[in-house]
């Protein structure tokens, strides 16, 4: 085979996801004994690009050939006997089995047929050896373990499997510093193995300085794909920004001077926020934004009275505020509200009427006494459908009927129904048509003229430019970057949410963290 | 030395659940001893194995499901229909004998069997599968024995619910006053029979690849998935097992009482219990944790609260309160992970 024949070759693969496409006509390449990066903003393509190569997805359309042989793998396991090797991002390490049980799982060695837990503890030894974690105890659990030392197990159970693609997606975020040089010495290593690596990170340094190929995708395409070295950082970001604007959105009021209403101070939790400083004032829209798992799911359920172990204070209208949960977060006193971000599992009770969904945050108002007045229930329905104009049949049917966009209207109304000050937003436009996400912009907008306090995390860079005031972005749970009025521009919230200096977002990160 | 002393450490670390049970047990039993009129006596123990082996193998049974993060309803009917088989096929020649136990067997493991094939792919939730093939299980019984009775081989129900004495001296195997068997003449077949078939059987089980995906997949199914194990399989094998272990109850309950009794009531006590002694045995319900071993000594602690009401004189009236009692105490033991939860949304996941 002559030496640059590509390992692992895709022709116009596409996937979509119910109307929505996740990739469109990709064709890449990715040779042996490279380092290859994937670089692309949230939305851009890369977890399907990687699911596809490891089982875990099937194009609609397209060809996968590996060493030149077209392959169609259905599950992980074929992908692996490839030699196709994925390190997840979401672990894939069960829990309440033990360190050794873990990487040997599907093939473990074996004598007389039964697992030979010796052997299997040698080569959980050998292999943690080789990533230089001889302080893991292979009988340990998995479940004892802590995080990055959960991320190098996992990347000892990959290495188990011999792989000639191997692909780390994100796989040295949760790492200590220690590991990360560990796993740069690794990937070396393989190169020299003639193993292909493909590097997916949030880190531009890091990519900066292990890769030796760039790959850049956007809106579900492959965009460019260049030695290293051969466009600047501006230029990648510029490659990385440019997505087609699909909704309008509400005009935005001329900044003014708000009084401040919630006020955020050091607030940190469990190693995933660190430290957040944020004030934000009385009918103010302030977007959270930044690549997926920076802390911000993290700092909206430390608000809302989820999270244990907190530190830092929290403040409403000058009086404290910290919520033992979501029960007292919504209380008189505290007024919050949380669409949270899964409306599927958080968001909505999918076997119930949407009549219950509608009331299930606000029985207080509805009730008499121990007893739900049916009169009030059937009356606050009708104003939440009406409010939000939610398209209903029958307020009696079940949630699951209803389209993703109205299912999220649903989980709106039914916050808004508590009256709360401050309403705190997970992505609520997540996966729902542009109709009704111009509704929810308008909506947004109209609640803030109405006095309400907003905080909106968004993985959609363009709602946050057009639908918030003031726009903070977050990296490694902390806030990098705070934007106002005409520095909210993509590349500005781009080049910040990679954590690396562009001109404006310097400036703007600078003036506020000098 | 050292090293041993560790690994130990850890095992003990990772299974407090176990050894809280085994500690329980351990005292309850020699308390239990010091107060009985004849206690640390042969004949005590080998009553007490006798009424417990039954419990301990439906508990055993049990095990696997609940493990799988499932519950099996119909082991106490798979227990009675095995039950009623014994009594029809256990008797004749020696090899007749032996043939019939194996149907017997085979019995409940072809319905264990079929209750993984309808969980896999049925697409049901274990708890109403079972409930329903419990049912039927209980019809297969009445339909072999409408009335209680039978007749099971008088020789064998002697030699098995004795000492191992008895048991040699019954089929004259050797001289069973030589003097070299009498340090373990003493031991209750039935204490024998369940500790070769928890160790012979689940030991090696839980050693194999689909012994292991039943624990993966009770943990974290997702993961299992992504790290290309045989789910379905261990699906089936986890109910197939459960049958398998809840026929050896029926078998041993023929055994004992020489007769088969397709009695309802008691199918579904037993099917309750030993959901009670799986998780007293450190077993936990949402799957994942646990094992059959510390179901058995679950399934003893139960029956030693119960022998306790021989030789305490409480109000009969009173022994249902204060089993519950001792149950609820027992479980709670169980409940303080929850507090080290640092993101409350984890509770429910």
């Amino acid at each position: 085979m002559p030496i640059d024949d590509p390992i692992v070759k895709l022709t116009g693969v596409s996937k979509h996801f119910s109307g929505t496409r996740a990739l469109e006509g990709v064709d890449f390449k990715c040779r042996a004994g490279t380092i290859h990066g994937i670089l692309g903003e949230n939305g851009a393509g890369k977890s399907t690009l990687i699911k596809i190569l490891s089982g875990v997805l099937q194009p609609d359309a397209g060809s996968v050939e590996v060493n030149g042989e077209p392959v169609r793998f259905s599950n992980p396991t074929q992908a692996a006997a490839s030699g196709i090797v994925c390190i997840f991002q979401e672990l894939s390490l069960v829990p309440d089995l033990s360190v050794a049980d873990n990487i040997s799982i599907a093939t473990p060695p074996r004598k007389f047929g039964l697992i030979d837990g010796r052997a299997q503890n040698r080569r959980a030894e050998q292999l943690l050896a080789r990533i230089k974690c001889e302080d893991v105890d292979p009988n340990s659990l998995v479940r004892e373990l802590s995080l990055s030392r959960r991320q190098m197990v996992e990347i000892a159970k990959a290495l188990g499997k011999d792989p000639k693609v191997l692909i780390l997606d994100e796989a040295t975020s949760a790492l200590t510093s220690r590991d990360v040089e560990t796993v740069y010495g690794l990937l070396a290593e393989l190169k020299a193995q003639n193993v292909a690596s493909l590097f997916i990170s949030h880190r531009m340094q890091e990519i900066e300085k292990l890769c030796d190929t760039l790959s850049v995708f956007r809106n579900g395409q492959h965009i460019e794909t260049f030695a290293k070295g051969a466009h600047s950082e501006g230029e990648i970001v510029k490659l990385m920004i440019g997505r087609e604007v699909t909704a309008h959105y509400p005009p935005k009021p001329p900044p003014t001077e708000k009084a401040e209403y919630l006020k955020i101070d050091r607030l940190a939790w469990e190693g995933q926020l660190k430290g957040i400083d944020l004030s934000i004032g009385k009918g103010e829209i302030v977007g959270l934004g930044g690549l997926d798992g920076q802390g911000q799911k993290e700092l909206l359920l430390g608000l809302f009275g989820v999270l244990r172990g907190l530190h830092g204070d929290v403040a409403i209208d000058g009086q404290p505020c910290h919520p033992a949960s979501p029960a007292q977060a919504k209380s008189a006193a505290m007024r919050i509200a949380l669409v949270p971000e899964d409306r599927k599992t958080e968001g909505l009770m999918l076997a119930m009427s949407i009549a219950d969904n509608l009331l299930a945050a606000s029985y207080d108002r509805i009730s008499d006494g121990p007893f739900i007045n049916s009169d009030k229930a059937s009356q606050a329905v009708a104003e939440g459908i009406s409010k939000l104009q939610i398209k209903v049949a029958s307020p009696d049917d079940i949630v699951s009927t209803l389209s993703g966009g109205n299912q999220q209207k649903v989980v709106i109304a039914k916050w808004l129904m508590t009256d709360p000050e401050v309403i705190l937003l997970n992505d609520p436009t997540r996966g729902i048509d542009v109709g009704t996400k111009q509704e929810i912009y308008k909506l947004i907008r109209e609640l803030a003229d109405r006095g309400k306090t907003i905080l909106l995390y968004s993985s959609d860079y363009a709602e946050l430019i057009g639908c918030c005031d003031r726009v903070v972005v977050m990296y490694d749970g902390k806030i990098v970057a705070k934007l106002s009025g005409d520095a909210i521009s993509e590349e500005a919230i781009v080049a910040a949410s990679l954590n690396v200096g562009t001109t404006a977002s310097t400036s703007a990160a600078g003036a506020h963290h000098g | 030395m050292a090293e041993i002393r560790t690994a130990l450490a850890t095992n003990m670390r990772q299974n407090v659940a176990f050894t809280i049970a085994i500690a329980m047990l351990v005292s309850l039993y020699l308390v239990y001893n010091l107060m009985h009129p004849r206690g640390f006596s042969a004949a005590v123990l080998i009553q007490n194995s006798n009424e417990s082996v039954a419990i301990i193998f439906l508990a055993m049974a049990q095990t696997v499901p609940v493990l799988l993060g499932g519950l099996d309803l119909s082991v106490g009917a798979i227990m009675t229909l095995a039950n009623c088989v014994a009594s029809v096929v256990v008797n004749g020649s020696p090899l007749q004998i032996v043939l019939g136990m194996i149907i017997t067997l085979a019995t409940g493991t072809a319905f264990g069997f079929m209750n993984g094939l309808i969980v896999v792919y049925g697409r049901l939730q274990p708890i109403i599968a079972t409930l329903a093939t419990g049912a039927i299980a209980i019809g297969l019984a009445l339909f072999i024995r409408p009335v209680p009775g039978g007749n099971v081989d008088g020789d064998i129900s002697w030699a098995l619910t004795n000492d191992l004495y008895e048991f040699v001296a019954t089929y004259g195997l050797f001289d069973a006053d030589a003097a070299w068997f009498k340090p373990i003449a003493w031991i209750p077949v039935p204490l024998l029979i369940v500790v070769v078939i928890a160790f012979g059987v689940w030991l090696p089980f839980k050693r194999t690849v689909t012994g292991r995906t039943i624990y993966a997949v009770g943990s974290a199914e997702g993961a299992a998935f992504m790290s290309g194990l045989p789910l379905n399989r261990a699906k089936i094998a986890a109910f197939t097992l459960a049958g398998f272990f809840a026929a050896c109850g029926g078998l041993y309950l023929a055994i004992q009482t020489s007769s088969g009794n397709a009695d309802i009531t008691q199918a579904g006590a037993y099917t309750l219990n030993s959901i009670a002694a799986v998780v007293v045995g450190g077993t936990s319900l949402l799957g994942g944790v646990g094992g059959a071993i510390g179901s058995l000594v679950g399934a003893l602690i139960l029956r030693v609260i119960s022998f306790y009401f021989r030789i305490v004189s409480i109000d009969p009236l009173l022994q249902p309160l204060i089993e519950g009692l001792v149950l609820l105490a027992a479980v709670s033991l169980g409940a303080f992970r929850t507090l080290q939860v640092k993101n409350r949304l984890n509770f429910f996941r």
